[in-house]
């Protein structure tokens, strides 16, 4: 099939940048998304010219550092899926996909696709552990935790860090990312002891990185590609209320 | 945003039950005297004022988080497709407030203002001498401009609380597989459909009625 | 040179204990004026550092992707092995050892594979206190599945994504000590050479991927935490950016690279689809404990899956190997279906596929009981094939996985240079010839948290008077230099061909002629084929851009540039190594019905390989294999 890309190219993050076209005669319906970058990229490599940069590493949906905004969709038209994993035949022959870099002060452009998405490693140095020395750890089934509590905690450590959720938000909000964390370790027994302390810090940070705020758009449940949910940032939330008015 | 936006939508049941009395049948007596009531009872006065400040830190609060949400995305998308992710209303919260800002100040000078420091007829009830609120309203109401920006407001606030009443409570961190789906519900049908609504009715009744 | 693996004295199951009480310590007040540079934030690296951290040391840590968190061992799905017996079907440290040395095809070395397992529940308790949520029974205990290769269940499972949280529990760990500032950490950043002080590692050379520029680190102690090399074959389940290059650097400065043929194809990966495929999608083992494989018994059957009566399928792992049917060890189940379909009866378009199905266990368990198992990787699978597996089996063939070779070690995890340590998938330590399923994320934890921290102290605990050595000493100025240089080189070729075009070619030969199965004839043909691709990519290539910004094309050239040199050593290896063992298939020994015919006369040692410098020979050494503890015999699984 015949796809035509409008791509958002950016020599660095000092440079001002602008969308080049590209057409592709001959895409098969079985390609991955980046796997049409990389023919697209051979092509302009042979011409000589500069390839388009972008991030991408697993190609199996779980390493979370693919991240393109397509046709005005974070990782583009499937829900539940990366950049990585998507395939062409989701697209039409004759297509035009617009493909941009995630947009957000607080992830600055690298180059062409490429964004800095640092501030999330910030976000969780400020407190998204448990504090426990290697060593320290009592006997694995001495901690009995009720499987659906697991569960819960297992659906919000799904968060690949890819930043989608910033990339959709109109507002650019970390909170899905942020309270993924904060709610799976609010689950779990062994995250008790530093609950409060834990959601107050890593809120500060995530503020100071100078993320949006969340008005409950609930864009960014949508397009995470892991299916994250409301529940944790409404968890958050509370968290952050209680520990406000407890400390 | 919540704290203030839940206070406001109480405000607004409470609010539109008063101004129901202008349905009554009675040339205003049932209305004026609720005015009056509103107008001069201590508890309700001090009510009144926690309500402005409301409506304040609401506007405040807003103008502010919407220019820090802007500050966090310098630069937007060129192509922009969130019409599968989000509610339009959710997306379009300061433009429904801003709306209703503009609305609140026509209303607030069209009858708070006159109510306060205005030239107003005076009606007699029992014997006793009331502000004539009544007249006022009916009057304002049938000119259709001023009954269609009410319609239009309504609208505003119909889609505003769509989204805004849930919101709140998410943003207070109640959210509850079983529950939350009621609270959806409720801003729906309650705040986002029925009140707007039954307020948009006054006018278009009195406008029509005068027709 | 003679190889000192450094095993302590003693019965197998205290030579751990007795060393971990004897070995010297480095008190707190000096731990703090030593630095440590880690190489990678995997499960092995992220571990280590957070864990030397913890204990006091100033440590560096390095990654060439934007986040330590996005390191390989994240795509890591089935589980991780512990003997903590918790299904009581008597599992032990022993059994778990045994097993790791029956089914690495007893070319691993005893006494570090029994410290693997005994250190194995530790880890366990370590990361549920990190808050890894792994999967539990309805009491609120931990749950338990069994993995090929074993008859226990010992495997520690969080849905299909266990790598992914065991990694961010490690990356939890790490980011907690870089937020105290005892981690310092250097993301998108690829170690290009290890900077060599009087014959001891001090150092390293990487280039920061946002600017280009190069810059020197200092460290007390350089450990490499770099994973494996599986991208050599072009294809593999490895991540893109998977590479070698740190440990071919090592290699080339002094460390001796042991058994580098040995590597791991994973028998169920999603096919090929075309030209375009830049990597294979495992799908994990665990898949094989509700799945059946299976091909049309009639060749080139082109009727769907469905339509083929259940009398005309041919269940071969079942019916060649009755007792482990389709958990056999992954170098079997691979080789079986690569037999099956070189032998006509392939599935899919290609043919080079069988049937992984399950619809026998849809309808034993239900679809909701699969579906809590693996939904995850049935939705990789549809996305990925625009095929549902609840309806039709999924096509699945063999594709490059794991490494087990790698930098030779010893006990201590230090290389044959003093100071220089490897941990995790880029070490040969603990699995032989043939890793089993969900051990290796065992041994990158065991290595990272529970080993490397106390051996890499009988290093340091000579080192505590050694002041950080400036970066302007001319050790680190010629490393710089030769890395600038290289880089120089590639940059002026300006050829025609991009990087991923000789990558590709290399690939090819090397899954053809050094993959599931070799061959003396084939080996010696393929090194005359990857020394002329090595040759023509450094007169072909084209690097478009500048080496000082953002170049991808760089990045993946100085890769490149690697894997050739390291195809034609793995080449070697596999040449020198006349027996089949594990992953190793040499066509001229296996037995009459097809199995691998070990030779524990000839080849029961490790193969350490000494650089000798460019276009030399590599002189190989041996380290024996000594086994006191269990009895060599012919794997059966039957």
């Amino acid at each position: 099939m015949k796809i035509t890309l409008k791509v958002w190219r950016q020599q660095n993050g000092k440079t001002p940048g602008n969308f080049n076209t590209y057409t592709l005669p001959d895409v098969s319906e079985d390609m991955s998304f980046l796997e049409m970058f990389d023919v697209l990229n051979d092509e302009l490599i042979r011409k000589g010219e500069d390839p388009i940069a972008f991030d991408h590493d697993c190609r199996e949906g779980i390493c979370g550092m693919c991240s393109m905004y397509i046709n005005g969709r974070a990782h583009g038209p499937l829900t539940g899926t990366t950049t990585c994993q998507l395939h062409m035949r989701h697209f039409n022959d004759g297509d035009t996909i617009v493909v941009e870099p995630w947009r957000a002060s607080a992830f600055p452009i690298i180059k062409d696709l490429m964004v800095d998405r640092s501030a999330f490693d910030r976000v969780i140095q400020a407190g998204g552990f448990i504090s426990v020395n290697t060593g320290n750890a009592v006997d694995a089934n001495s901690i009995p935790i009720p499987k659906e509590d697991a569960d819960k905690a297992f659906d919000a450590a799904a968060c690949i860090g890819c930043g989608a959720c910033v990339a959709t938000c109109k507002n650019a909000s970390a909170m899905l990312f942020v309270s993924a964390k904060v709610s799976q370790l609010a689950l779990l027994p062994q995250g008790q002891p530093e609950r409060h302390l834990r959601v107050k810090k890593m809120v500060e940070v995530m503020d100071e990185e100078g993320f949006g705020n969340c008005t409950n758009t609930g864009a960014c449940e949508v397009e995470c590609p892991k299916g994250i949910s409301l529940d944790h940032i409404a968890r958050m939330n509370r968290d952050y209320l209680v520990s406000n008015i407890v400390d | 945003m919540a704290l203030s936006g839940l206070f406001l939508c109480t405000f607004l049941v409470v609010h539109l039950l008063g101004n129901l009395q202008l349905f009554q049948n009675d040339g205003g007596v049932a209305f004026n005297l609720y005015s009056a009531f509103m107008a001069n009872n201590p508890l309700i006065k001090t009510i009144a004022y926690v309500n402005y400040a409301f409506i304040l830190l609401h506007i405040i609060d807003g103008f502010y988080l919407a220019a820090q949400n802007r500050k966090a995305r310098p630069q937007g998308y060129a192509k922009v497709d969130q019409s599968k992710s989000s509610s339009w209303s959710s997306r379009n919260m300061a433009l429904l407030g801003t709306i209703i800002l503009v609305f609140l100040i026509v209303h607030m000078k069209s009858f708070w203002f006159e109510m306060k420091f205005g030239n107003m007829p005076v009606t007699t009830i029992e014997g006793q001498s009331y502000k004539d609120m009544y007249s006022v309203v009916v009057e304002a109401f049938s000119q259709p401009w001023y009954a269609a920006l009410y319609v239009v407001s309504m609208f505003a606030i119909g889609f505003h609380l769509y989204h805004g009443f849930a919101s709140g409570f998410q943003s207070l961190g109640i959210r509850h597989h079983r529950y939350t789906p009621a609270i959806q519900n409720l801003g729906t049908f309650l705040f986002a459909i029925l009140i707007p609504a039954l307020f948009a009715a006054m006018p278009v009744y009195f406008c029509l009625k005068n027709l | 040179m003679i190889l000192d693996a450094k095993i302590p004295e003693g019965p197998i199951a205290e030579k751990w204990t007795r060393y971990k009480a004897t070995i010297p310590l480095v008190n707190p007040a000096n731990k703090r004026n030593i630095e440590i540079i880690v190489v990678g934030t995997g499960l092995a690296g992220a571990s280590a550092a957070a864990t030397l951290g913890e204990m006091g040391y100033k440590v560096k840590a390095f990654c060439f992707q934007d986040s330590p968190r996005r390191a390989h061992s994240i795509a890591a799905q089935g589980g991780i092995n512990a003997a903590k017996n918790y299904s009581n079907d008597g599992d032990s440290v022993h059994r778990l050892f045994y097993d790791t040395i029956k089914g690495g095809d007893y070319r691993s070395r005893e006494a570090n594979v029994h410290r693997l397992a005994e250190v194995s529940t530790a880890i366990i308790d370590q990361c549920v206190a990190q808050g890894v949520p792994f999967a539990r029974e309805y009491g609120g205990l931990l749950d338990n599945r069994s993995f090929g290769g074993v008859q226990v269940s010992r495997t520690f499972y969080a849905k299909g994504q266990t790598g992914q949280q065991l990694l961010l529990g490690a990356y939890s760990a790490l980011s907690r000590q870089i937020g105290r500032k005892q981690v310092q950490i250097f993301s998108r950043h690829e170690m290009l050479d290890v900077v060599i002080i009087d014959g001891k590692a001090r150092g390293i050379i990487a280039r920061d991927l946002i600017t280009g520029k190069l810059e020197r680190h200092f460290g007390h102690a350089v450990v490499l935490a770099t994973g494996g090399y599986g991208n050599v074959f072009f294809l593999s389940t490895n991540a893109m950016g998977s590479n070698t290059t740190a440990i071919w650097k090592a290699h080339k400065k002094g460390a001796f690279f042991g058994n580098p043929c040995f590597t791991q194809i994973h028998p169920t990966c999603i096919p090929v689809s075309g030209d375009h495929q830049s990597k294979l999608t495992l799908m994990s083992e665990s898949l094989r404990n509700d799945g059946r494989i299976w091909v049309p018994k009639k060749k080139d059957d082109s009727r769907k899956a469905v339509d083929i009566p259940e009398e005309e399928r041919d269940y071969y792992l079942e019916r060649r190997y009755p007792a482990f049917g389709n958990l056999v060890p992954r170098d079997i189940a691979s080789r079986a279906a690569k037999e099956r379909c070189d032998a006509g009866y392939g599935v899919g378009s290609s043919k080079m596929a069988v049937y992984l199905d399950f619809s026998d266990s849809i309808r034993r368990l239900g679809k909701d009981v699969i579906e809590a198992r693996y939904g995850n990787l049935f939705e990789i699978y549809e996305k990925i094939t625009g095929e549902d597996p609840y309806t039709t089996p999924m096509r699945i063939y063999p594709a490059v996985h794991y490494t087990m070779g790698g930098l030779w070690v010893d006990y201590n995890l230090m290389t044959t240079i003093p100071g220089l340590y490897a941990t995790g998938e880029c070490n040969f330590s603990d699995h032989g010839a043939n890793r089993l399923g969900a051990s290796a994320l065992m041994q990158g934890l065991a290595d990272g948290y529970f080993v490397l921290p106390i051996t890499i102290g009988e290093f340091l605990s000579k080192d505590i008077r050694t002041k950080a050595i400036p970066t302007d000493h001319p050790e680190f100025e010629k490393a710089e230099k030769e890395a600038q240089e290289r880089i120089a080189r590639l940059m002026s070729i300006k050829g025609s061909k991009p990087v991923d075009h000789f990558h590709k070619e290399l690939g090819k030969v090397m899954w053809e002629y050094c993959g599931m199965a070799r061959n003396a004839e084939g080996l010696q043909k393929a090194k005359k084929m990857v020394q002329d691709i090595r040759t023509s990519f450094w007169k072909e290539v084209i690097i478009p851009g500048s080496a000082d910004e953002t170049n991808q094309e760089l990045e993946k050239a100085l890769r490149v540039a690697d894997f050739l040199e390291l195809g034609e050593l793995m080449i070697d290896d596999a040449f020198d190594r006349n027996e089949s063992c594990g992953g190793h298939f040499r066509e001229e020994y296996q037995t009459e019905d097809g199995e691998a015919l070990r030779d524990d006369n000839n080849y029961a040692y490790v193969s350490a390989w000494e650089y000798k410098g460019d276009n030399q020979a590599e002189v190989l050494h041996k380290e024996p294999l000594v086994f006191e503890n269990v009895k060599l015999v012919q794997r059966s699984y039957k």
